[in-house]
């Protein structure tokens, strides 16, 4: 910004709009941003649409194949009232996908969320405070070294009967999947965080704020924070896109979620025992769990070049 | 360089203990009984007297020392013993199953061979496609080629295990009829014919497990081959005239090769636990499925034994690299 010539003078412009601008040129990230808020729409606004209930039981109508099927023979039993098709015991598909979405993309974005926030903690006391560090950053190599899938299976299996009968079964399981996914996924946050807060703290302008004695609470918030920003909200998408695979990969070991309370891996899960016959229930959930992921991971990408001020405005 | 192994080495002491107390107490929180699958005809008296016979009669300051002791003494005495026919043992309690009621150790050990040679397999596959790919993409930057590997290698993070497996076992085994959905350990290699069928039941899980590792290598090898094409040993290599293929095979590959290599060590935890879910999707009886079976029955010295050594693989793997990295790259002192 220095080296931007005198002579035009702009408006000053927020910096969120140099991101932004360098966003945009990154051509997988806006087709990842633009899908991620399609799935979202059609998970939120989705429902109230296409109003039909995904645990409506309607036996007669069962194992409906995709509209799409009807094109290729006439004997596949095919209905408008049912586009993607139901499932063994009637149950519309399309809504279950909906519903299970939503479940998947809550879990996503609340694990992630959490584990940014303790990872962010976790990095900015280790990497300010000195006297914090060797402690803290011992018990993340600690955390780093656990064998953390299978510990997270031994969590589900342990806590899922307490905090059922605490917070009833849908409640119980989401606090637990995401308080699972979030204490098991923090610690690349940290160590990036406390990387980036220790160069900083070596700055001058830490240097002038500590001066006029500003205290740590005010340096941390209002002079380190802003500043480990951009790596933060790299390994948010990262967060983000491993929350997803976890809470399906759960779900898919029959470890998740109860089975009448649809999410894309379980939906997937329960569809692989008549995969030989209905290979269509697989590929629905299956594809919107890599979309998702594939599209989150382009905006990864994307915020990465966009928020790094080299690469910015060439 | 020996110092800095023994250090680590002596760190890695603590660091193991502290994470067999953390999965010990996980586990002794469980509200899950052991006994919960017996009969409800069996009197409660019965009942206690079984869970003594299973050593969950003691506290848990009693019970994890003695799993210690088990672990780190009596399990490799009986190795030593079935290996050189000695006698250190003499009859001392091994881990027992509570399902089983066989030790622990020779449930693993019956496990282990499918669970390492299909990941083994895929972790190997899985290198040398991404090796080349990667030294391909970094030279020819941003080619049709660097942008089909980043592509592919983008699936190969978004795609999950449990999609990409099925994804496969629906064109492949219910389209297709190609190759066998299901793993068939009990299958002996003898003839060309058997040899065929195991390589056609192996093509999927380690395609499937391969994708992930492909991806990350290549990666890493594309950036770390970027790095060092721009060094200024490059440029004079060129100039005293070597051909082309020895400037980037030899001197560049060779540096290149300094980081992938630790990433490769790095990797090999990831793919057990990558192996869980495979393995379920395959229906091969290795050491993931064992874990799954283990922690539905409450079969808590199995857990126990099965994470703990997982968690061995993590801390040596770590260690490996690291001293890796200090052989291979001169520049690096630990001392």
């Amino acid at each position: 910004m220095t080296d931007a010539p005198l002579s035009a003078v702009e408006k000053p412009r927020n910096q969120w709009w140099d991101v932004w601008a360098q966003f945009r040129t990154h051509k997988g990230a806006v087709a990842g941003l633009c899908f991620l808020i399609f799935i979202t729409l059609f998970v939120t606004v989705g429902p109230i649409l296409w109003d039909v209930d995904p645990g409506k039981l309607n036996i007669r109508n069962k194992n409906v194949r995709p509209i799409y099927m009807g094109l290729f023979g006439s004997d596949v039993k095919v209905a408008w009232a049912n586009p993607m098709g139901t499932d063994n015991l009637g149950r519309d598909i399309m809504a279950n996908i909906m519903a299970g979405g939503r479940v998947s993309l809550a879990v996503g974005w609340t694990a992630m969320i959490l584990a940014v926030f303790l990872g962010t903690l976790i990095g900015v006391f280790a990497g300010y405070f000195k006297r914090l560090d060797g402690l803290l950053m011992r018990f993340t190599d600690l955390v780093l070294a656990l064998p953390l899938l299978p510990l997270l299976l031994v969590m589900m299996l342990l806590f899922r009967d307490p905090l059922r009968a605490t917070f009833g079964p849908e409640n119980g399981i989401f606090i637990l999947i995401v308080t699972g996914i979030g204490i098991t996924s923090w610690m690349q946050t940290a160590r990036i965080v406390r990387g980036d807060v220790m160069a900083l703290k070596e700055r001058e302008f830490v240097l002038a704020a500590r001066s006029i004695g500003t205290p740590a609470r005010r340096m941390i918030t209002r002079h380190l924070l802003p500043n480990v920003m951009s790596p933060i909200m790299v390994s948010a998408t990262l967060g983000l896109a491993t929350a997803i695979i976890t809470e399906s990969a759960l779900s898919f070991l029959g470890l998740g979620f109860p089975s009448d309370f649809p999410t894309w891996g379980k939906i997937l899960f329960d569809s692989v025992d008549r995969m030989t016959a209905f290979p269509e229930r697989v590929i629905w959930p299956g594809l919107a769990i890599s979309l998702t992921v594939l599209a989150v991971n382009y905006i990864g990408d994307g915020l990465r070049d966009a928020l790094d001020p080299r690469i910015r405005g060439q | 360089m020996l110092i800095y192994t023994i250090r680590r080495l002596l760190i890695s002491i603590p660091t193991l203990l502290f994470i067999a107390f953390v999965i010990f107490m996980l586990l002794e929180l469980a509200p899950g009984d052991p006994m919960a699958q017996m009969p409800l005809t069996i009197p409660p008296e019965v009942k206690e007297k079984m869970r003594l016979a299973l050593g969950l009669g003691e506290p848990w300051w009693v019970r994890f020392p003695l799993w210690l002791k088990q672990f780190f003494v009596v399990e490799p005495q009986y190795w030593i013993d079935n290996a050189f026919g000695t006698n250190f043992a003499d009859g001392a309690q091994r881990i027992i199953s509570f399902q089983s009621r066989s030790p622990v150790f020779e449930i693993i050990a019956e496990r282990m061979p499918q669970t390492l040679w299909v990941v083994g397999m895929s972790y190997v596959v899985g290198v040398l496609i991404a090796l080349p790919i990667g030294i391909i993409s970094a030279y020819r930057q941003y080619s049709v080629f660097d942008q089909a590997g980043t592509f592919v290698s983008m699936i190969g993070f978004s795609v999950p295990p449990f999609f990409s497996g099925v994804l496969l076992i629906v064109i492949f085994s219910v389209q297709l009829k190609w190759l066998p959905s299901i793993y068939d350990t009990t299958h002996v290699v003898s003839d060309w014919d058997s040899f065929v069928f195991q390589l056609r039941q192996m093509v999927m899980p380690v395609m499937v497990l391969a994708l992930q590792t492909t991806a990350q290598v290549s990666r890493y090898m594309r950036a770390s081959m970027l790095d060092n094409l721009t060094q200024d040993y490059v440029r004079t290599a060129r100039a005293k005239g070597m051909t082309e293929s020895v400037v980037v095979l030899k001197h560049v590959l060779r540096n290149s090769m300094i980081p992938v290599v630790t990433v490769i060590a790095l990797g090999i935890p990831a793919i057990f636990g990558g192996a869980i879910i495979t393995e379920q999707i395959f229906k091969v009886n290795g050491l993931g499925q064992l874990l799954i079976i283990a922690l539905q029955g409450n079969d808590i010295p199995m857990v126990m034994t099965i994470t703990f050594l997982l968690a061995v693989l993590i801390v040596m793997m770590n260690l490996i690299a690291d001293v890796l990295y200090g052989i291979l790259d001169p520049r690096i002192r630990y001392d």
